[in-house]
């Protein structure tokens, strides 16, 4: 296991990062969890509460419908992408998704679930049956924001993950100047 | 500008940033150090940044709006 100390100005940081492709892993399925497997736990509980509590904080805005996987030709999803950062939190979406593609009901209520039909004109008769028109009209707004933050939860995530891959990014003007440190990013050896 | 916040609408979404804020700036120091006084400090810069870039972006969109 790699083990090598980095010292700068403020802070003398000797952080084991253990396996960092494991804990890149971990970082990514549940926010933080990456940081508790290296036993960096503050900063570990800090990524799960910030980002885990501004995921379902959105998704709460936008009654459980803002993080849904589609790609079909009048709802493509992009925003999924990006939510998909916070790992194990947005999967339901993918399940939720196959089931509505195979004409099933889907689980706990529809939640995550993409809307059944998604007409992409102005036409009336049509604009009665799209459920995502109908998210936008019970949401207003709320559809958007929530869309926003768990967008942003995920990536966040990408962040973290980084972080408990290679170890925290130091700011050059916080290094030691007197010489450079041995090692790589923190806690890895360079090769 | 009074007018633009006192719409009961508008400020409840302006409301929503601070936690935004929050977050991102300290998820973003705590990528950068790795003690909490560290990551705090850090964090108030990055908050300081975004805030100030938000109400340059608003002092713009306000002068837009009048000469508009």
């Amino acid at each position: 296991m790699p083990s090598t100390a980095q010292t700068t100005t403020h802070e003398d940081l000797n952080i084991d990062l253990r396996n960092p492709g494991w804990a890149a892993f971990w970082a990514w399925l549940l926010p933080g969890a990456g940081h508790l497997y290296q036993r960096r736990h503050a900063k570990g509980i800090l990524f799960l509460v910030c980002i885990l509590g501004t995921y379902f904080f959105g998704l709460n805005l936008g009654g459980g419908h803002v993080v849904y996987a589609s790609w079909r030709p009048n709802d493509k999803r992009w925003q999924y992408f990006c939510q998909l950062g916070v790992g194990a939190a947005a999967l339901p979406a993918l399940v939720q998704s196959r089931l509505v593609r195979n004409g099933e009901e889907p689980l706990f209520g529809g939640l995550m679930a993409p809307p059944r039909f998604v007409s992409g004109t102005d036409n009336q008769f049509e604009l009665q049956r799209d459920e995502l028109a109908r998210w936008h009209l019970d949401y207003h707004a709320y559809f958007d924001l929530g869309t926003l933050f768990t967008m942003i939860a995920g990536l966040l995530n990408i962040l973290a993950i980084y972080d408990a891959y290679a170890g925290p990014m130091i700011m050059p003007l916080e290094r030691s100047s007197d010489k450079p440190p041995p090692n790589g990013p923190a806690g890895r050896p360079a090769t | 500008m009074w007018s633009l916040l006192a719409t009961g609408e508008t400020v409840n979404q302006v409301w929503y940033a601070i936690p935004l804020v929050i977050v991102v700036s300290l998820v973003y120091g705590a990528t950068r150090h790795e003690t909490i006084p560290g990551i705090l400090v850090n964090a108030y810069h990055a908050a300081t940044w975004i805030v100030s870039f938000m109400a340059v972006i608003f002092g713009i969109l306000l002068v837009i709006s009048w000469w508009v």
